[in-house]
């Protein structure tokens, strides 16, 4: 059965920054804020939309940091959907273009 | 300590400008009995300008910005403005009188995904308010204008600034929040004009009222915490600082000079001549306002309230010093805890003077940029 690409973008509705090597992300809609720690933020930096995401864990957390890939790419699966769930990520099957405001 | 917490005493610690208030124009559509603002242009920047200084501010780090004015919204290119600062993933907050927004531009904010809207209300009475602004049906605009942005679904906070000729509506006010499903704030605090005419300071609010605000339940939730006489200041408190200006938050004018804060007008550094991070590292202003520890003021420092009052190192400046007492927090922590502060002692007060128009005063004026 073939791997089910995932594409991950962030939403157009959300503010963020770099602080000190962590990402502060905060929603607009409902206020809800939080900061990414370093692999977090490696992933949510790397969120185009079009970079699937096991390239993003390959390329950007298992080349820089010391994790099992598997426990890597289980780990960024359940970030994914954590910030989904909160509008800060959109998920799709398909490549997803990055909202603008 | 709340994540938001931790992250602004991160930023303070590290010395990242995390929030940044820039006021993009002086000019305005109401002119405000109590407004300390020249509203002629001296030469605003221009949009190419501002977006430069909005790409200098994302390199700085900074996360939260506050576009403000005069009206926001004199400026044409506005929403090109806060586009291109949500392009650039800030967190944006408007200051507006709103009376130019209507369902289309209500729509564009909701659309540009801005935090919050705080709009200028004075009384629930239109004849008041209006009295105030000197703008005929500007209570009907700007309440209209608030159910328009509710309509979007967006966060609106109503900013009461109350004085002598509306110091009766607050809780007017505060109703008509609540119908309107919005958040209420009131600040008492009147800043004398641009130019130092101090006769705007005629309208605060006398003492004794402020006494009634502080005890009044629908304004401050737990009083008895609030108003409780101060602790001995400890160790901590004297290595403290008084607040953010200059250590994670500064102001920038629509003339591009840059203070520690819109309330403290120590010129620092002007962006059309010097980066901004530049002028954040290294200007000697800067560098002063950040020294400053409570241990280090020449009379609060033996204050008893020095752990626990809002000392604003803005409105001591203006006063004469920056490491000087404010007479107008004085006054607050004396209204709110029935303890006479260091600074009242000195002067053999047991009760605040009146403060209009008795401090010599520095203000906000542009610095004058090589043609």
């Amino acid at each position: 059965m073939p791997e089910t690409c995932i594409y991950i973008a962030r939403s157009s509705a959300i503010a963020a920054r770099a602080l000190a090597g962590e990402m502060m992300v905060m929603n607009s809609a409902d206020s809800t804020f939080f900061t990414l720690n370093p692999v977090a933020t490696a992933i949510f930096q790397a969120a185009d939309g079009r970079t699937p995401l096991r390239d993003i864990v390959r390329d950007r957390v298992c080349e820089q940091f010391d994790v099992d890939p598997e426990q890597a790419q289980a780990d960024a699966e359940q970030f994914v959907a954590e910030l989904s769930g909160h509008g800060i990520l959109l998920v799709s099957s398909q490549p997803l273009a990055s909202e603008t405001p | 300590m709340s994540l938001m917490s931790e992250v602004g005493q991160k930023a303070f610690n590290l010395g990242v400008p995390l929030a940044v208030h820039m006021d993009v124009t002086y000019r305005c559509n109401e002119r405000c009995v109590h407004c300390y603002l020249d509203h002629d242009d001296h030469g605003e920047m221009t949009t190419a300008e501002i977006k430069d200084v909005l790409d200098q501010l994302a390199e700085a780090g900074v996360f939260f910005i506050t576009f403000s004015g005069g009206e926001v919204l004199m400026r044409r290119d506005f929403f090109e403005i806060v586009e291109y600062a949500r392009r650039l993933m800030f967190n944006v907050k408007i200051k507006t009188n709103a009376v130019m927004i209507h369902e289309e531009e209500a729509r564009r904010i909701r659309e540009l995904g801005v935090d919050t809207i705080q709009i200028s209300v004075y009384s629930h009475r239109p004849e008041v308010h209006d009295a105030i602004t000197k703008l005929p049906h500007s209570f009907e605009r700007t309440v209209k204008a608030i159910r328009f942005l509710r309509e979007q679904g967006l966060r609106v906070t109503i900013a009461n600034v109350l004085m002598t000729v509306n110091s009766s509506d607050h809780s007017g006010v505060q109703e008509l929040a609540a119908e309107l499903g919005v958040q209420y704030t009131l600040d008492p605090t009147i800043t004398p004009m641009m130019d130092g005419d101090m006769s705007v300071l005629s309208l605060r609010i006398p003492g004794e009222e402020l006494n009634e605000i502080f005890r009044n339940p629908a304004l401050v939730a737990n009083q008895e915490e609030f108003c409780a006489p101060p602790k001995p200041p400890s160790a901590e408190d004297l290595e403290g600082y008084s607040c953010s200006a200059g250590h994670s938050f500064c102001y920038i004018s629509p003339y591009g000079d840059v203070f520690p804060c819109v309330q403290f007008p120590l010129p620092t550094g002007n962006i059309r001549q010097q980066k901004f991070l530049d002028i954040w590292n290294f200007s000697p202003q800067m560098k002063e306002v950040r020294s400053i520890q409570a241990k280090d003021l020449t009379v609060c420092s033996s204050c008893s309230h020095v752990g626990s009052c809002t000392r604003c190192p803005g409105l001591a400046y203006m006063e004469g010093s920056m490491r000087g007492p404010s007479t107008a927090d004085c006054e607050k922590s004396f209204y709110r805890t029935g303890i006479p502060t260091a600074n009242m002692l000195k002067q053999g007060l047991s009760k605040p003077r009146t403060m209009s128009g008795n401090t010599p005063l520095i203000q906000i004026r542009p610095v004058a940029v090589p043609a």
